[in-house]
């Protein structure tokens, strides 16, 4: 599978292993054909997880991973695709449709965009809130201040 | 003096809503010979986040037609405290405890799953006994939160009886936490590395009493419910999802087991060591309310089967492997994933090689499970997706971390 794909892509696809687990580092063109194709090729046909990595130092400053379970299989693989901060992804909201939240999830977390999506909101954090936590340049006892006075009519929500 | 005015009586023109409100019959055809004269108007009903039926702070805004739901939305978040934010800012072993405050009713499956993956990323393995007292431990908790699951799940559908049954129960298990490890529900009883109490003495005894005390109160539950006409109303076809739905919609624990998926990470991906207990994987075929509440019923009883094989077989040996006092695992990263009680609970930890997690994110089972709400009750009554939210199994502390 790995040879298959390396030809066919070439250089925009890596594939490695650690821990004993099988991980392709794409590039982010590749990103709604690669897996819709693993999803109807390679029988990937469960969507573990969707997150991301903060990594503000470097020119693309997100990690984005998919991590995929084929029940025929019994394989789990993890699909990895670096972008840079204000890069849109395309959802794979229609190849797997748990990615709803998942996607919902990552926007709020990280900002991170998925075109196609539909309805990119907010999930744990209050629609109105400003920042994105999972950032590594917000610090962990940053708020938005502004929401808890409105909201809550307190100084502080520590 | 209250100024007792006597209202003013209405005359019929007075009825007419104003304008400015939008008329609730605005799409009345009363020309229209074949629409009936009460033309059905659809209404949104907020339920939670306060109501005793969404286990926890979940919001669901229901939209409805009379009686029948045509769509939900949930409004989650409540409790979200930035576990994986907290993780990023704590050394691995302080991130321990936290872990246990996620699935509050499971937290020693959560213990489990986040000392496997540590160790995994160290590539160190907990010594043998360690394994044995692990899966006990992990087992008895599943059966406490299915009986916890029960009992507040047959209180949501209107049974209130199972839920003193339940919960006696369930105090036996709790009983034996707190011998072991002094705390009842989050445990925090094992480490990095293995388990940081050896087991007290009595321990096996206890266990094995359990083990004879627990099969009749669950054949009790049964005659309770399994063949109770109401139970039966109640939770036959209602919220049915397919194989197909339930795996698109990345659905996992007996809710995709009762849909007739055989698959249970400790079968299919085994961690621990519980390739070398022999235990069956219960499942459902209609995929209903009334399956999964079997589909559970029988993994108590596989529980119970899987504990009494590792009760028996407690090998002599340490409980902890060598680890460093500083964990500091290498550059790298893991998904480790356990079949906790309500599904595939995942670890995906980035290291930077430093003694705190670069990323840490925890995959829940009741956030993925719960985005299955929508399509299940779609065309049930209000009173289903009472049943359907309890037949989740969903603890809020987890879906909102």
């Amino acid at each position: 599978m790995v040879e298959k794909y390396k030809c066919q892509y070439g250089s925009g696809l890596d594939a490695q292993t650690y821990l004993g687990q099988n991980y392709f580092t794409v590039d982010r063109s590749l990103i709604p054909d690669f897996l819709r194709l693993l999803r109807d090729e390679e029988q990937f046909d469960y969507c573990v997880d969707l997150t991301a990595a903060h990594y503000p130092k470097r020119e693309k400053q997100f990690d984005v991973f998919w991590i995929l379970y084929s029940f025929a299989r019994n394989e789990r693989i993890r699909v990895k695709t670096q972008i840079a901060d204000g890069e849109s992804l395309p959802s794979s909201f229609s190849i797997w449709p748990t990615t709803d939240w998942l996607e919902r999830e990552a926007y709020d977390m990280f900002g991170i965009k998925f075109d196609g999506h539909p309805g990119l909101k907010r999930i744990l954090l209050p629609d109105g809130w400003k920042g994105h936590p999972l950032r590594k340049d917000y610090d962990i006892l940053r708020q938005d201040k502004e929401w808890v006075q409105i909201n809550l009519g307190i100084e502080s929500g520590q | 003096m209250i100024d007792q005015k006597t209202p003013d009586r209405k005359t019929s023109d007075d009825h007419a809503l104003p304008n400015a409100v939008p008329s609730l019959t605005s799409n009345l055809d009363l020309e229209a010979p074949d629409k009936p004269y009460l033309d059905s108007n659809e209404i949104i009903l907020n339920m939670g986040p306060q109501h005793p039926a969404t286990h926890g702070v979940l919001r669901v805004i229901l939209k409805l037609d009379g009686e029948k739901v045509m769509g939900t939305e949930c409004v989650i978040g409540y409790l979200h405290r930035g576990v994986e934010k907290i993780a990023e800012n704590r050394t691995y072993t302080m991130f321990n405890p936290y872990v246990d405050r996620m699935d509050y009713c499971a937290a020693v499956s959560n213990g489990l799953g986040y000392c496997e993956a540590v160790e995994r990323l160290m590539n160190v393995e907990a010594p043998p006994r360690a394994q044995y007292i692990r899966v006990i431990l992990t087992e008895l908790q599943r059966l406490a939160s299915h009986q916890l699951w029960l009992g507040t799940h047959a209180l949501d559908i209107g049974a209130m009886t199972p839920l003193f049954y339940t919960f006696r129960d369930r105090e036996e298990i709790l009983k034996i936490f707190e011998k072991y490890c002094g705390a009842r529900l989050t445990t925090h009883a094992f480490r990095i590395g293995g388990c940081q109490y050896e087991i007290y003495p009595g321990f096996e005894k206890d266990v094995k009493n359990f083990l004879a005390f627990a099969p009749p109160k669950i054949d009790e539950y049964e005659t309770l419910l399994t063949s109770n006409r109401i139970w039966l109303e109640r939770t036959k076809n209602v919220g049915v999802i397919s194989a197909k739905d339930a795996i698109a919609l990345g659905v996992t624990g007996p809710v995709l087991r009762a849909s007739g998926v055989k698959w249970d990470i400790r079968k299919a991906v085994p961690y621990a060591n519980y390739s070398k207990f022999d235990f069956e994987i219960p499942v459902g075929t209609n995929g209903d309310t009334y399956d999964r509440y079997l589909v559970r019923m029988a993994e108590m009883r596989q529980s119970l089967r899987i504990i009494e094989q590792a009760v028996n077989g407690i090998p002599e040996g340490p409980i902890m492997a060598k680890v460093p006092k500083l964990i500091k695992p290498p550059v790298g990263e893991i998904y480790h994933s356990i079949e906790a009680p309500k599904g595939e609970l995942g670890y995906f930890i980035v290291s930077d090689g430093s003694t705190q997690p670069y990323r840490l994110r925890v995959r829940p089972p009741s956030f993925v499970n719960l985005q299955a709400l929508d399509l299940m009750v779609r065309g049930a009554l209000v009173a289903d997706a009472v049943a359907v939210i309890g037949t989740f199994d969903i603890v809020l502390g987890e879906v909102d971390r």
